[in-house]
This record gives C-alpha cells, sequence and structure tokens, in this order.
C-alpha cells in the first residue's frame, strides 16, 4: 500500500535527510517510526503524502508513484490519507465539528452525507458533546482527538501520525495511543512517528528506527520489538 | 459555489479591518477614477453643446426656383450624416440680419435691394459633427448646381475635434493609470489575505483540497471587495457631485447604468487583480 523504494532526499543544501530509505507498509498494518529529532521520520512522512519528493528512488502510494505525479493528482492522493500533526492544526475559528466537516466539504461531499459523517468520527474519537466548542476551548488531548477524527471522516486507508503525543501529558498520551489503536483494529494502517520510546514499548506493533536517515532497525526483519527496545 | 461564498465572506469576519482596508481603498482609488470619470462626462457634455452648433450653411445661386429648393431639400435630409435641414429665405436672411445687427440698421433702412442670398442650413447628427464628416458633407453640397457657396467655420470645427481628441487621451490614459493603481492595491490585499491565511491554506491542502477549490474564495472575496468599493467611489463621486453643484456651477451626474459599470469596473478589477494575485502567491504558500 505504502512503498518507498531506495529513497534518497537531499536537502537544499546538499546534506541528505534520508539515505537509501526502503519500507514497505501493508494494509492494515500498525508502525512505529522512531528515531530522535531530526532522524528523518518526518521526512518520510512528508514524502508519503508528497508534501515533499524525493530526490532519487520513488515512493508509490495506493497507487500513486512518485514517478511522474502530477500536481492535480496529489490532492486525490491525501484524501486517501489521514494526517494528524503534533501541534494538531486545527482551524481556529471553527468549532471541531467544523474543523472535521471541512475535510469532507473540500472534497465535494454532498451536506446530507457530511453531518451523519462528523457526527459518527466524534463519536468514535469520543467528542460527540463537544461538537460545538472551538479548539481553544479544548484541552490538548482533546485537540488532538478533533485532529484524529478529521484525518478519519474520509475513510482513509492509512494514517499518518507525526509526533501526535508530543504536545500532550501522559494521561492524554495514553488515551490518544489507545484511539489509534481502536482506529488500527477497525483496518486503517497507522504510521506513527515519535521518539517517545515508552509509547513503542506499549504495543508489540512493527518498529522501524531511522538514524541519521538511514534505517537501522526494521523490528520484522530483525529481532522482536519489544526485546531490542528494552536493549538499545 | 455556497461553499465558495460562505468561505469568501468568512474573510470578512475574520479579519475585518483588514477588509475595510482593503474596501476603503479600493473606493478611494476607484473614486478618483469616478471623479476623473465625472470631469469627462461633463466636459464631453459641453463638448456636445457646443457641437450641436456645428452646422453647415448652402448659399443658394439668386433666383432658384423654390421647387428645385425643395428637391435638393429632400435630396439633402436623405444623406446619412444630415439631421436637418432648415431653408431660409432672402426675405427671412434680411429680416434675421436686422434683429441680429441692430448697430448697423442705418444701413439696411437704406438698401433699396435685399443683397442677403437665400440659404439651407444643415445640422448634421451627433457623431458626424468633426471636420472630416462636416468637410465631406460640404464637398458634396458644392457639387449642387444652385450654389453659390458652401460655408460651416473649418478652423472652428478643427479645433473641436482637437479638443475632443485631448480629452479623449487624458481621460483614456489617466483612467487606466488609476484603474491600474486600483488593481495593484485589491492585489495586494490579496497578497496580505493569502498571507494571513497560510496556516489555512496548509491545512486545506493536507485535507485534499485541489488548487482551484483553494483559489475560488479568495478571487470571490477580490471581486466582492472590488463590488463594494466600486459603490463607496459612487457614493463619494455623489458627495463631490453635490458640492460642486451647490456651490459652483451646475454639473450632471452618472446615471443609472455609468453608476452600475463604476461597481462593475471595481467587480472585475477586483477578480482579475485577485486571480492574478493568488495565482502568483498561493504555490508559494
Amino acid at each position: 500500500m505504502i512503498r518507498l523504494n531506495k529513497v534518497f532526499k537531499a536537502f537544499p543544501k546538499g546534506s541528505l535527510a534520508l539515505k537509501d530509505v526502503s519500507l514497505h507498509v501493508a494494509k492494515g498494518e500498525f508502525i512505529f517510526l522512531t528515531g530522535h529529532s531530526g532522524a528523518g521520520k518526518s521526512t518520510v512522512l512528508r514524502l508519503v503524502y508528497a508534501d515533499q519528493l524525493p530526490t532519487s528512488g520513488t515512493v508509490r502510494v495506493s497507487g500513486f508513484s512518485t514517478a511522474g505525479l502530477k500536481r492535480r493528482d496529489i490532492p486525490r492522493l491525501r484524501r486517501r490519507l489521514g494526517i494528524v500533526f503534533q501541534d494538531f492544526r486545527l482551524l481556529e475559528d471553527r468549532t471541531a465539528e467544523e474543523n472535521v466537516a471541512f475535510a469532507l466539504e473540500v472534497t465535494g461531499t454532498r451536506r446530507s452525507v457530511i453531518s451523519a459523517k462528523v457526527t459518527r468520527v466524534l463519536t468514535q474519537v469520543g467528542l460527540a458533546t463537544k461538537a460545538n466548542q472551538y479548539p481553544r476551548e479544548l484541552s490538548g488531548g482533546e485537540q488532538q482527538r478533533v485532529a484524529i477524527a478529521r484525518a478519519l471522516v474520509n475513510d482513509p486507508l492509512v494514517l499518518l501520525a507525526d509526533e501526535p503525543t508530543g504536545n500532550l501529558d501522559e494521561r492524554a498520551t495514553r488515551g490518544v495511543f489507545q484511539l489509534l489503536k481502536d482506529i488500527n483494529a477497525t483496518g486503517t494502517a497507522v504510521v506513527l512517528a515519535t521518539h517517545d520510546l515508552d509509547l513503542v514499548r506499549q504495543a508489540p506493533f512493527r518498529t522501524v528506527e531511522l538514524q541519521d536517515g538511514a534505517i537501522v532497525y526494521d523490528s520484522r526483519e530483525d529481532e522482536p520489538a519489544g526485546e531490542a527496545l528494552v536493549e538499545r | 459555489m455556497r461553499l465558495t461564498l460562505r468561505e469568501a465572506l468568512l474573510s470578512f469576519r475574520r479579519a475585518p479591518v483588514l477588509s475595510a482596508l482593503a474596501i476603503t481603498t479600493i473606493g478611494f482609488a476607484l473614486f478618483v477614477f469616478g471623479l476623473f470619470s465625472l470631469v469627462a462626462l461633463n466636459l464631453r457634455s459641453t463638448l456636445g453643446e457646443i457641437e450641436e452648433r456645428v452646422e453647415v450653411v448652402m448659399y443658394l445661386t439668386r433666383g432658384t426656383p423654390v421647387e428645385v429648393v425643395t428637391v435638393a431639400i429632400g435630396d439633402i435630409q436623405a444623406f446619412p450624416e444630415v439631421e436637418s435641414v432648415n431653408f431660409v429665405t432672402e426675405d427671412q436672411a434680411l429680416e434675421r440680419a436686422r434683429q441680429e445687427l441692430v448697430e448697423f440698421q442705418g444701413i439696411f433702412e437704406d438698401l433699396t435691394a435685399n443683397p442677403l442670398p437665400a440659404s439651407l442650413e444643415i445640422r448634421l447628427k451627433p457623431g458626424f459633427r468633426d471636420s472630416r464628416n462636416v468637410s465631406a458633407v460640404a464637398d458634396r453640397l458644392s457639387g449642387f448646381r444652385f450654389v453659390e457657396d458652401v460655408r460651416f467655420g473649418r478652423d472652428w470645427v478643427e479645433k473641436l475635434d482637437r479638443l475632443r481628441d485631448i480629452a479623449g487621451v487624458v481621460g483614456l490614459v489617466i483612467g487606466a493609470a488609476f484603474a491600474a493603481a486600483a488593481m495593484m492595491i485589491i492585489a495586494t490585499t490579496i497578497r496580505m489575505t493569502v498571507l494571513a491565511r497560510s496556516r489555512e491554506i496548509h491545512i486545506m491542502r493536507l485535507v485534499g483540497a485541489t488548487d482551484g477549490f483553494i483559489r475560488r474564495p479568495f478571487i470571490v472575496d477580490g471581486a466582492i471587495k472590488g463590488a463594494l468599493g466600486g459603490v463607496l467611489a459612487v457614493v463619494l463621486c455623489y458627495g463631490a457631485y453635490l458640492l460642486v453643484s451647490r456651490g459652483l456651477f451646475e454639473a450632471s451626474f452618472f446615471t443609472g447604468q455609468q453608476a452600475s459599470l463604476i461597481v462593475l469596473l471595481g467587480t472585475v478589477l477586483g477578480l482579475t487583480a485577485s486571480a492574478a494575485s493568488v495565482g502568483r502567491h498561493l504555490p508559494r504558500v
């Protein structure tokens, strides 16, 4: 479903953000993408949602390939993905409900359908009662849930989460992580970029570690994740 | 479209000060344009009044039979340029001279015979009152057998032509300059809006909005601001017109259609400028 093949990504000044990265994410899979800040986690995600293009190598996402990807293909590609960030990226002057509905409106979904879908996902993330509240009226954890609801409302094949718990306290982190696991259990693949090893240890999912732009560890190909991470 | 309009109107709610500033600036730019148009309009109507006095006078050979003149009048009236033909008999010419040239009253009384010829006064339709058309008509009139002379004040008509040309060119240049200024203001405003909303644009892109979808509200926003600026300009022009009409001299104001044209111009300028601006700045956000 997502396949990075021998991907190199150079910064404008010439240094490499990614070096020979090959990665395959299967349908319904849950992957931790770990590594220190600057290791290249966010760059991998940005290549997947076509915010950046590889300097060499190819990135294939659900039938789209960066080789020959046209500008007009990018919105269609992104509609198959759900993206969540550390800073939530919500529209401050819209309610939780409007933020979620917005993701459907841009795709031209009919109004009658939008209302039902928004209610469904807000219920799924546990925010049905706070639909009419503005982001500033919600806690960090709740804002991230709104962002996740927005990412889910288009029924994505994969949810890309870039440090989604980075701004949250421990309790909110647990809640958001549980939500991501629940989403994965319904068949949506999740790629979770995080440097929080405590989080990684909480679940036996595949773990891919990046260091200086290169994959240095992939639990699917090496030893069991939990064991390895304790020692590293 | 409903969604586009909602998003465009949202920009007014989000940044009321910036929006009001944009409308005011566009309004003032179009106001200057409108003022100039008012001056041009009044100048043109004054020119029109002067032009109405343009006529070609065809003096007839003494003794030309009335039947021949009647036939000629019919022929001349059939010219496409001609609005009206007025036959002045010899007696009428003398009577008119007596009334108009009071200082020569003595001379008129000593006259034993009428020295004045009969004439045809030919007025041309609007649009044909320039030297080229007037000369062409005069040439054609000279071709009649019973014509003694044809006069139309060539110098005067040529001066009128030059005045009309100058007014036209100056109007075009200044009008274009102000229209360009209005466009630049709108483009800058839209650019500021694009930059102010860069975060939102970024989010729109992340959730899969196409460039067209993102662009449309900005273009509608520009068009609305342009239209409101146009309305403001018409209101300001009306204020200026009242001030001049009451305090200085009688002037004329735009017709409803002309006022709508200014609003339409504002809308088109707003639309074009925002389309250009958003097209240029959106890819950089």
